[in-house]
């Protein structure tokens, strides 16, 4: 008895004064809800949804004089597999996107080693390094065209004075030069950001191992290769993930630059999508390319992700 | 020929926030350091965190330059040489074991930056492992081991070099106070069957006074003392030495300019001591402490110099009995008083002391 009256009663007791003291933003279920709506939100307007009607859109006859909803079936699909421009356009994303991974990667990391590096006037170059990351797309967009400008282009002008060529390079306006015209400027947009990632990786390597390999003998190359790129392996392969999916579904730069051409030689499938279902009208037939951005970018990400999991668990 | 020497060395680093301001506020972490180590001495830098002990190693390892002075390992001047062809071998506090590679890739490390044929280097790392006991590691990865086997590790991967010598930065401060004394026996073993010269650094006087062949005590970046463990702890040459060595820590009574020092081991209950000539004083118990056997008395001793607070070391073979509160006679043998010039804290020449009978100064009417 005397057990079953005192139990419940300090119980209330506490229960009271913790009402008392507790507010709202003492109860983390009720504060994780609140600091997590904004984002639910905000992916279920503008991805979840949007993604929704593409594949809605994907299956119907759906076109821009033309805005009634039928259900086509997969004649969309046939259509942009019997169109050669849709097989280019994905060879085009998937050279343009490697390529850019591999060169982000590669100048991420030799700029990175030249953020943490410490010398006279350092902020200067920090600043100069971040620099493209900084400036807006369009605009920096713009002075390239500039640079590769079949006429005024300075790169020619310095490479004619140079006595390297003897006429202009229409830079844009070959298939092969224009993919990597586009390839280089998609490379300088995003290699800062690669820079930061490999930076924060670089910054938590323990000062004492690189001193150890020092005092072991090791040379700048065999720290480089044996002890700093292992330890930042999961960090470099994030960068080259963030790479690579900013490149994938990005049309910014071959929209400015060449607008897809010559001859869609660098279309991508974002903006061989556009062009089909926003320029052209037919906005069945551009969801249905956009949707092959899908597959390929789950199983990329996954593929990264679990790779830098398995360097984790080792 | 002296395999480690270092001349004069002096390190200065700006301070940090008033640098940019383009005011010097140096730091001089070296002031003027000479030392030197012999073929196969065990020599231990001993002082407190910031006296730059760990600086001087560093500087010696090549890992900072020196602002003044020479460097020399095995009589060559190595200034401004990098680290990899000075001939040493460094055991790092964190031992910076590659987390990535296992215990034996650790091992090879140094043999595969040498350029060492790989039979060689296999030959090697398994000689270095046997010695260690750490053959049954090698697979692994450092995060599998504790800490000891790290340090083993740490140790081997020393060792394969065939180092001049062998720079120690606090390898046992990551080890808890178990494994800590097991080791600190370990390395020394291990350092005899070797015989390579060894510079140890640390802040904790009994691994120094353990391990050292000689002890150098430093403090402010100035080499204090040094000699043997004995002649550290017996015949400290400055009051810094006397207090930062020995716990607890000698004691020092002001008398007329110079300071008298003696350990609180040597001040004993007067009938224990039977040594002549000794020095008599009143000493009032105030509080005790009973550490492994040994009776710490806290007390105020007065009489032969101003009333001071001491402490006396009385060993568990002593059984006088004693009272918090009650006055008693002590006393210290002659020859244990060390004596310190007041204003510079260095050692000065003996000074006569009367006994201060008991009863002469009584405790409450002390100034």
């Amino acid at each position: 008895m005397t057990h079953a009256r005192s139990g419940p009663k300090p119980a209330v007791a506490t229960a009271e004064g913790r009402r008392v003291k507790a507010g709202l933003a003492d109860r983390d279920g009720f504060l994780a809800w609140v600091m997590l709506l904004p984002s639910v939100v905000y992916i279920v307007a503008l991805v979840g949804i949007p993604f929704l009607l593409a594949i809605a859109f994907a299956f119907s006859d759906v076109t821009t004089g033309d805005p009634s909803f039928d259900f086509v079936g997969f004649r969309n699909f046939d259509e942009i597999f019997a169109d050669g421009v849709f097989w280019r356009a994905l060879r085009n994303t998937l050279v343009f996107t490697l390529v850019s991974m591999v060169l982000i990667v590669l100048f991420g990391k030799i700029l990175a080693n030249i953020l943490v590096a410490d010398f006279r006037g350092k902020w200067f170059v920090r600043f100069l390094v971040l620099l493209p990351w900084t400036t807006p797309v369009a605009l920096s967009t713009i002075s390239w065209l500039w640079f590769l400008d079949s006429i005024y282009s300075p790169v020619d002008w310095v490479l004619r004075h140079l006595g390297l060529i003897d006429a202009n390079i229409v830079w844009l306006g070959q298939p092969g030069t224009a993919m990597g015209s586009v390839i280089a400027v998609q490379t300088w947009r995003l290699t800062p950001l690669a820079a930061v990632i490999v930076m924060a990786g670089l910054v938590a390597i323990p000062r004492d191992i690189d001193e150890a390999a020092r005092i072991d003998g090791a040379g700048f190359w065999r720290r480089m290769f044996e002890v700093t790129v292992p330890l930042t392996l999961p960090v470099i392969a994030v960068a080259g993930l963030f790479g690579a999916i900013m490149t994938f579904t990005d049309m910014t730069v071959p929209y400015v630059l060449t607008r897809g051409g010559p001859t869609h030689s660098t279309d991508v499938l974002a903006s061989w999508a556009y062009f089909r279902g926003i320029e052209g009208g037919d906005v069945g037939q551009g969801a249905a390319i956009a949707l092959f951005l899908f597959p390929l970018l789950l199983a990329g990400a996954i593929a990264i992700l679990r790779t830098v999991r398995r360097w984790e668990a080792q | 020929m002296n395999t480690v020497e270092v001349k004069g060395l002096v390190k200065t680093f700006d301070g940090h926030v008033r640098a940019r301001r383009g005011r010097s506020d140096q730091v001089r972490a070296l002031d003027g350091v000479d030392l030197a180590a012999e073929p196969g001495e065990y020599l231990v830098l001993l002082g407190p965190s910031g006296c730059g002990k760990t600086t001087l190693l560093r500087t010696i390892a090549g890992l900072e330059q020196p602002t003044e002075g020479e460097v020399l390992i095995g009589g060559n001047v190595v200034n401004g040489l990098p680290p990899r062809v000075r001939q040493i071998a460094m055991v790092f506090q964190s031992y910076a074991l590659y987390p990535h590679k296992t215990v034996r890739d650790n091992i090879v490390f140094p043999l595969r930056a040498e350029g060492m044929a790989r039979e060689e280097r296999e030959k090697k790392a398994t000689w270095a492992a046997e010695l260690l006991e750490i053959e049954p590691l090698l697979r692994r990865k450092p995060r599998q081991l504790s800490g000891g086997e790290r340090q083993r590790v740490a140790l081997a991967r020393a060792l394969v070099r065939d180092p001049a010598v062998f720079l120690l930065d606090e390898p046992l401060s990551n080890l808890d106070a178990k494994m800590r004394a097991t080791a600190r026996d370990e390395l020394k073993r291990f350092q005899e069957r070797v015989g390579t010269t060894t510079i140890y650094v640390t802040h904790d006087q009994a691994e120094a006074m353990g391990l050292g062949d000689r002890i150098a005590v430093l403090e402010h970046g100035r080499v204090r003392q040094v000699g043997t463990p004995q002649e550290v702890y017996d015949d400290p040459s400055d009051t810094f030495v006397a207090t930062f060595i020995g716990s607890p820590p000698m004691n020092l009574v002001k008398r007329d300019g110079v300071l008298v020092g003696f350990r609180p081991e040597h001040l004993l209950p007067v009938e224990n001591v039977v040594t002549e000539p000794r020095l008599t004083m009143p000493f009032q118990v105030e509080r005790m402490e009973y550490l492994s056997g040994d009776r710490h008395v806290y007390g105020t001793i007065t009489g032969i110099g101003a009333q001071t607070r001491v402490i006396a070391r009385l060993p568990a073979t002593v059984a006088t009995p004693l009272e918090a509160g009650e006055t008693h006679a002590f006393a210290v043998p002659s020859e244990r008083l060390r004596f310190f010039d007041a204003e510079s804290g260095n050692r000065t020449a003996p000074v006569p002391i009367a006994d201060a009978a008991i009863g002469d100064a009584p405790p409450g009417d002390a100034p």
